[in-house]
């Protein structure tokens, strides 16, 4: 791989995880359990979003094939899509909506803080503006895990079954191929595998207080950055892309 | 919500929280969203003591007609602009 395919693989990555978790968190709009939260996990949604669109727009200019970031978001099929299997899970109840959260934001939060060292100065700029965001999306997971774990027998059995739900997808994650090696001898991202204590001790510590179980790593699926995804995730493609599919070139 | 420094706080609104920690929270998620604010205060509702449509006159009315306790009988220079 060039140095450009390499950092267009990796800003087309974390593109499609935000883009992709955006639109599932967006589901929750009009059906949060209060009001409250339906703001805050509209406001993360579009948090995310944005990410995203900076990074499909810088993947779009490095790949030179004249794409932008509609291009990249509503034409693409789903074996192009490079993101990972766990932001595609559907939302769930609450407690597993908030498990993927607690488990996504953790990584992304690792993740983006060595991003902001990137040789990239691109990726380098959304990590910096991203690590605040991001930080007040891992907090916003944690008290609820908190709360939910530690409250009534009835929100511990739903944020346990929730966690072990979105367990497996998460050794997706730190997993290591072509892109991340490349990725790590040009200085564009980190080692997954560096990546990994720091996620296990913040999500063990959480777990812990929230009188959760640490599930098992039992199967591990994987697939997501080669553009294998569930089954659900057609779904998904399906509503997100409708209307530009429809409408071509529709404007507010 | 403080708006910015050097301000008081003003009243924002109402919100439903399990408790203080996430009652910040949500009032920052529903009421900052577009840069309104630099501090946020919340208080239980069950802490405010408030006064009472009822009382109304009693409470606010004396104070309507004694005008000189307005500042309209002074001469303000005009270089004093924040008064």
């Amino acid at each position: 791989m060039t140095e450009v395919e390499v950092r267009t693989a990796c800003a087309l990555r974390l593109g499609d995880d935000g883009l992709v978790l955006s639109h599932r968190l967006a589901e929750w709009a009009s059906r949060a359990p209060e009001l409250e939260e339906d703001v805050a996990l509209t406001n993360i949604a579009l948090d995310l979003l944005g990410q995203a669109r900076t990074l499909l727009t810088h993947a779009g200019g490095l790949e030179g094939r004249g794409r932008d970031e509609n291009d990249l978001a509503y034409l693409r099929e789903e074996r192009d899509f490079v993101n990972c299997l766990l932001v595609e899970q559907e939302n769930g109840d609450f407690g597993s909506t908030i498990a993927r959260q607690l488990l996504w934001s953790t990584y992304q939060l690792g993740l983006l803080e060595e991003l902001t060292r990137s040789t990239d100065s691109t990726l380098a700029a959304v990590a910096a503006k991203a690590v605040k965001e991001v930080a007040y999306h891992r907090d916003h997971a944690l008290q609820w895990t908190l709360r939910l774990g530690d409250g009534t027998e009835e929100s511990h059995r739903r944020m346990q079954a929730g966690l072990d739900r979105m367990w497996p997808f998460t050794a997706e994650l730190f997993e290591r191929d072509g892109v991340t090696a490349e990725a790590v001898a040009l200085g564009i991202g980190p080692d997954p595998d560096g990546l990994r204590p720091g996620w296990d001790a913040a999500v063990d510590a959480v777990l812990t207080e929230a009188t959760l179980r640490r599930p098992a790593d039992t199967w591990a699926p994987t697939g997501g950055r080669r553009g294998l995804h569930t089954e659900r995730f057609g779904h998904l493609l399906a509503e997100m892309q409708h209307l530009h599919r429809s409408h071509p070139g529709a404007r507010w | 919500m403080r708006s910015r420094r050097g301000l008081s706080h003003t009243h924002a609104g109402s919100i439903h929280a399990a408790d203080a920690t996430m009652a910040l929270r949500n009032a920052r998620d529903v009421y900052t969203r577009r840069g309104e604010g630099s501090s946020i205060w919340v208080v239980p509702a069950s802490a405010i003591t408030a006064s009472s449509p009822d009382e109304k006159d009693p409470f606010f009315d004396p104070a309507a007609d004694k005008v000189y306790r307005h500042p309209t009988f002074y001469d303000i220079p005009d270089e004093v602009r924040n008064l």
